[in-house]
């Protein structure tokens, strides 16, 4: 968790500071609620049989994705895992499709094609959903790439884990986003398991800002438990990027509260390790500063658990409610559709 | 900004069509050329494109013409730098990936199969991606084991992207643009061997598609079935048999998925016997997909079983008598075909 010296701070023209008013703050914290809430119910359904093949579950790591998507605009892109309910909610994805494309129905986002590790939408630029660890980090070097090519000033914001680094694709990736100079944020999610396996057992290296930073890339790494923490971050990152410098890496520090999947019978770590973690509830320590500050009284906690609680159920009312793709579509979405007003 | 499927040229029946000679290597580059002046999104990325002048020189000249933004030297990183054409075209560019050879294209594989040709369907059809990846393929020119595969069969295998083998000048300036057009991934196979192959183009381009075979011989008494660097030795196989009075028509596939049945079974209908020449491996290879369809759809215009003449089941080894040994030749197109004649 140390964070190692970065002369980021230095160079940002802007100062970091980050400044919420108290609607701001209550919204920050209705997101990170909205997504537990959401994922909770989830687990009950996987439970149920309602979600099949693989969930991956983001409880505990809630602050990371709402404090970089604060720092996003509309027009930005978003390239994320497959650890990406969260994420998707996080960005502005709509919680209904969402939950029926968990469903696997045709409502859902991804018409049920992808499933949880698929989701995606046009309208927030949200690009997936990618499964193969350390497989969206060249597409938002490419996103990256399209941007600076046609003078457009948006951010390609890609998340992934830990395990990623490991990965041939994120040194590529580092070394090509630097040599380009190319507007692309990059979150490493770092939950100290690449599945079952620590950190430790998989990277002779696990300082993993230290690594991105040995591309010559704009480098820190922040306690993923504090969202102020993220905030800030995620403004020093995407100023840097805006300022035309070029990438930016963040390690948000950060744990999953459940298991890797709903297979996971977690044999690889303690209880002891996840109670000590979950101390460090970001929704708990976000609430408590927020009650410190006097921004949020009991009534407003309740106010949001209650808006949370009606759109989760709504949300699986309308997962509920949804059909089944007909059987004679199988074969669609391999190749596009010919579409006269199509513009390639 | 015109967006048609096909670059065309329409001159009057009576003006005689101004042609001149010039290299395969030369129509490909003609075509990334006239790709790059047509549409500003078009920019070309890999390996050695830029400085070097192409790996096998057929961007030469191009870094000086379109400058250092639009001809993209890329580090040895096959995947990052195809997953980054993938990413730009989802980003409204239209890339073209050039990787040195299709070998490797593995080190690439897994943005090619689990990216582009997924996103699509993945994403509900939400997302396609008008990417094309150019890369040599085939053996030939003693490059042995790591260098000289033809693994375009392979590639045919994976639903969500099209496989297109230019054999001809004709195409390998023509089929670039409706590559670029598609709204889909377009993997574009370039033999490394026809590189040097000479011939003669008409000056303007002309209109050429991405899904059909072609018959470049007619004929009425066998099919052979080929592409890419193949289609040469078929023909000259096929005029080794016109002198013995048998009349072969020779089938340029172009176009490995989806693959042009209509063209097959035509064919087919015609003569009644089909010999493939594949230079990729027999086992699992095109061939036996081409093999497989003739039967399911073909099987009763059959007067012999279908023959298939492949590349041997060896990685290429490197000396000449084992390599030529080990690629199709028209000597043994020949004798496939007397064979199915009976």
């Amino acid at each position: 968790m140390s964070a190692i010296p970065v002369e980021a701070e230095k160079k940002v023209t802007q100062p970091s500071d980050v400044v919420l008013d108290r609607a701001e703050a209550l919204d920050l914290l209705y997101q990170m609620i909205l997504i537990r809430r959401f994922e909770e119910k989830c687990a009950e359904l996987y439970s149920a049989q309602k979600i099949r093949g693989f969930l991956h579950l983001y409880i505990g790591e809630e602050a990371v994705a709402v404090g970089i998507m604060k720092m996003l605009r509309p027009e930005d892109a978003v390239v994320a895992t497959y650890r990406e309910h969260g994420q998707a909610l996080a960005r502005g994805v709509p919680i209904g499709p969402v939950m029926a494309e968990m469903y696997g129905k045709q409502e859902g986002c991804s018409r049920g094609r992808g499933g949880s590790m698929h989701i995606f939408h046009k309208e927030t630029r949200f690009y997936g959903g990618n499964a193969i660890v350390g497989g969206g980090l060249p597409l938002a070097v490419g996103f990256g790439l399209a941007d600076q090519m046609r003078f457009d000033p948006h951010v390609t914001a890609c998340f992934f884990g830990d395990g990623a680094v490991a990965e041939g694709e994120f040194h590529e990736s580092m070394n090509l986003a630097v040599l380009w100079n190319l507007p692309v944020l990059f979150i490493c999610e770092n939950n100290l398991y690449g599945m079952g396996t620590a950190l430790e057992y998989a990277e002779s290296e696990t300082d993993l800002a230290a690594k991105a930073a040995s591309y010559r890339m704009e480098a820190e790494s922040v306690d993923g438990m504090d969202i102020l923490a993220v905030l800030k971050a995620a403004k020093r990152g995407v100023e840097w990027i805006r300022n035309g410098n070029g990438p930016y890496f963040i390690e948000a520090c950060t744990y999953r509260f459940r298991a890797h999947s709903m297979f996971d019978a977690e044999l690889y770590r303690e209880k002891t390790e996840v109670e000590t973690w979950k101390a460090q509830d970001p929704i708990e320590r976000f609430s408590e500063m927020l009650r410190e500050e006097g921004m949020m009284n009991d009534a407003d906690l309740a106010a949001i658990e209650e808006r949370v609680a009606r759109e989760v159920a709504e949300s699986v009312e309308f997962a509920e409610a949804g059909t089944w793709e007909p059987i004679e579509d199988l074969t669609r979405f391999v190749y596009s559709e010919p579409d006269p007003n199509r513009r390639v | 900004m015109t967006v048609n499927n096909v670059m065309t040229v329409e001159k009057p029946a009576d003006q005689a069509v101004e042609m001149r000679t010039l290299t395969y290597r030369e129509a490909v580059r003609e075509a990334i050329r006239e790709a790059m002046k047509r549409d500003e999104r078009v920019f070309l990325m890999g390996e050695d494109v830029g400085h070097y002048g192409g790996c096998f020189a057929v961007s030469m000249g191009l870094l000086e013409e379109f400058g250092p933004a639009r001809i993209r030297d890329t580090p040895l990183s096959e995947s990052v730098f195809t997953g980054a054409g993938i990413g730009a075209a989802l980003g409204g560019m239209l890339p073209i990936v050039e990787i040195m050879t299709v070998n490797f294209s593995l080190l690439a594989a897994d943005q090619i199969i689990n990216t582009a040709a997924t996103l699509l369907h993945m994403s509900g059809g939400l997302f396609n991606v008008p990417v094309v990846i150019r890369m040599a393929t085939g053996g030939g020119k003693q490059l042995a084991a790591q260098h000289s595969h033809a693994l375009e069969g392979w590639y045919a295998h994976i639903p969500g992207i099209k496989v297109v083998v230019p054999a001809t000048l004709e195409d390998a300036r023509g089929m670039l643009w409706p590559a670029l057009m598609d709204p889909d991934p377009v993997l574009i196979f370039e033999y490394s061997t026809l590189y040097n192959m000479k011939g003669e183009l008409p000056v303007e381009p002309v209109a050429v598609d991405i899904d059909k075979a072609v018959v470049r011989r007619p004929g009425q008494d066998v099919s052979i079935l080929t592409y890419g660097a193949c289609l040469f030795k078929a023909l000259k196989a096929a005029e080794e048999l016109a002198e013995d009075g048998i009349d072969a028509e020779v089938v340029d596939l172009r176009v490995l998925r989806p693959l042009d049945d209509e063209t097959i079974m035509r064919s087919l209908r015609k003569t009644h016997r089909a010999v493939i020449v594949d230079e990729g491996w027999r086992s699992g290879g095109i061939s036996a997909e081409i093999a497989t369809r003739i039967m399911e759809q073909g099987f009763y215009e059959l007067d012999a079983p279908v023959a298939r003449v492949c590349g041997v089941e060896v990685p290429m080894p490197y000396a000449k008598h084992l390599e030529d040994e080990a690629l199709p030749q028209p000597h043994e197109i020949v004798a496939a075909v007397r064979e199915t004649l009976g």
